[in-house]
């Protein structure tokens, strides 16, 4: 059976709320393929000093070295027995097959990252943009893969189930330039939104909530600039941020923390000055200014309204 | 020379006179027979090249808007100070209008005048899209650069624009005491610091 151990840094444990919340497969569906070694929150008598031991006498094979949080070395702001997070990580980066980030912050450093009295926290390999995590640029695990990042905030449970499935079926996986697997993260929120067509039309939403309207141009929606598949894989199975009338503010990006008004769009002249991706503002500009002139009238009516 | 060019050309040619006799008879006053005359070429044959005076009327402003966009596009693309595009700006679009004063009468009398005409398919910015666009790309940077304050566009857009019309109006109505390439630093500086930052 292939192994799994779950170690936290500094988190606020949503990733493992997340976790919880799997469906297809569900939490227990892959507890009864994969041998959970160590969870800090599902753990009850197994003991993580133990465990470790018996895999640097390789008397236990790491498979899967799941890391949720971000990284420091100081004890004083996390400890896990005698040790820092970044200690178990480096006594245990050269026997996991694979290790696999989960959260923004295992990832990037995200919010804790941003914390001015404490320098060193840092993701596994990057620091919000750079590769200045506590793994060097160039580290990979035994399987020949570097750190595999599944960023969010928190993740989507299935994000993260989907890749460690097919890791367990030795399938190969694609990664994008954060070392995310593309599969999940070529995608963005703005793809399969059900406000699409408002956004076609520049019809916007002045209010959260309301089911008409995009969110783009008035509340920040970051919707088609971020990477995820949140309206591709819904969340619950059900909904989405902005299905919900919510706009998405980015949490897959390592500038997610550090951006600011995360419900205004920064317009200079009153043209956003960050444009969906893969346009050039001349483009976005020309297109946008032909569909306010050309109205739909379906969508400048209340849904109800509608024929 | 290849058939496509030699239509573009000639198309040209039709643009140049149907401005001029629509800006001096006004629109309703000049009909497509007129226009055929005055080129020398039969009505049959004028309209191989537009399937109606509208759509004549149309593609003037059409083609008057990329021939100043492009230029406008070019000094976007330079790597200059906002104020020294400003200046640009200005010296390009009275070049534009000295080289081609019938365009200029032709968006002064019959665009603006006769919106009906352009109702269909020309309406707000539909025809005229290149200049707008370059001139809203011209001030999203200058604000990005913290050169420009930043405000509404249209209050911007009409900064720029509005003295640059005003000025060749007066040119046409045989007003200036200068020649229009006279006024440009005046006018740029103008421009300027009215929309500068701080
Ligand atoms: S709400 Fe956001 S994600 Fe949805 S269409 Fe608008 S910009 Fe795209
Ligand atoms: S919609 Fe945006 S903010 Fe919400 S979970 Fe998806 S990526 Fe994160």
């Amino acid at each position: 059976m292939k192994t799994l151990l779950w170690l936290q840094g500094l988190t606020c444990n949503g990733n493992t709320q997340s976790l919880l919340n799997a469906e297809n497969p569900y939490i227990y569906e892959i507890f009864s393929k994969i041998n959970l070694l160590y969870h800090p929150s599902l753990s009850i008598e197994n003991n993580l000093n133990e465990i470790i031991d018996k895999i640097l006498d390789k008397e236990i094979k790491l498979d899967f070295l799941i890391v949720e949080g971000a990284i420091t070395k100081n004890k004083n702001f996390c400890k896990i027995g005698n040790y820092s997070i970044s200690d178990l990580v480096n006594k245990l980066k050269d026997k996991a097959e694979y290790i696999i980030a989960v959260g923004n912050c295992a990832v990037h450093g995200n919010l804790p990252a941003v914390y001015r009295e404490n320098k060193d926290i840092c993701g596994l390999q990057f620091k919000f943009e750079e590769k200045k995590g506590l793994l060097p640029s160039d580290f990979k695990t035994k399987s020949g893969y570097p750190v595999i990042n599944i960023t969010g905030c928190p993740i989507h449970p299935a994000w993260f189930t989907q890749v460690l499935m097919a890791l367990y079926y030795d399938r190969k996986i694609s990664l994008d330039k954060f070392n995310r697997p593309k599969e999940i993260f070529m995608y963005l929120p703005h793809d399969g939104c059900t406000r699409n067509e408002y956004f076609e039309w520049k019809t916007e939403a002045e209010e959260f909530g309301h089911k008409e309207g995009c969110l783009f141009y008035n509340l920040g929606c970051r919707g088609p600039m971020t990477h995820a598949p949140c309206n591709k894989i819904l969340w619950n199975r059900i909904s989405s941020k902005t299905r919900a009338g919510m706009p998405c503010i980015g949490c897959t990006e390592f500038n997610f923390p550090v951006r600011e008004n995360f419900f205004d769009t920064k317009k200079n002249m009153g043209i956003p000055e960050d444009i969906p991706l893969g346009v050039s503002k001349r483009a976005y500009i020309m297109i946008s200014g032909v569909a306010k002139t050309l109205k739909n009238e379906r969508v400048s009516k209340k849904l109800e309204d509608t024929e | 020379m290849p058939k496509a060019i030699q239509k573009e050309k000639k198309k040209l040619e039709i643009v140049k006179v149907a401005c001029k006799l629509f800006a001096q008879q006004g629109y309703y006053n000049t009909t497509i027979p007129d226009i055929a005359k005055e080129l020398g070429m039969s009505v049959g044959n004028l309209y191989n090249y537009f399937k109606s005076k509208e759509e004549l009327a149309k593609y003037i402003m059409q083609y008057s808007s990329s021939l100043l966009g492009e230029e406008i596009k070019k000094i976007n693309e330079m790597n200059i100070s906002t104020k020294e595009k400003i200046s640009l700006l200005v010296r390009r679009f009275i070049k534009i209008a000295e080289e081609n004063p019938e365009l200029i009468d032709y968006f002064l009398r019959v665009f603006l005048s006769n919106r009906e005409v352009f109702s269909g398919g020309c309406e707000g910015f539909l025809c005229v899209q290149e200049v707008v666009t370059e001139i809203m790309l011209f001030l999203e940077e200058g604000v990005r650069k913290g050169d420009l304050r930043n405000q509404d566009l249209f209050t911007a857009f009409v900064t720029v624009m509005g003295p640059l019309g005003g000025l060749v109006f007066l040119k046409g109505e045989n007003m200036l005491m200068k020649t229009l390439i006279e006024y440009a630093d005046e006018l740029a500086e103008n421009i300027w610091r009215a929309l500068k930052a701080g």
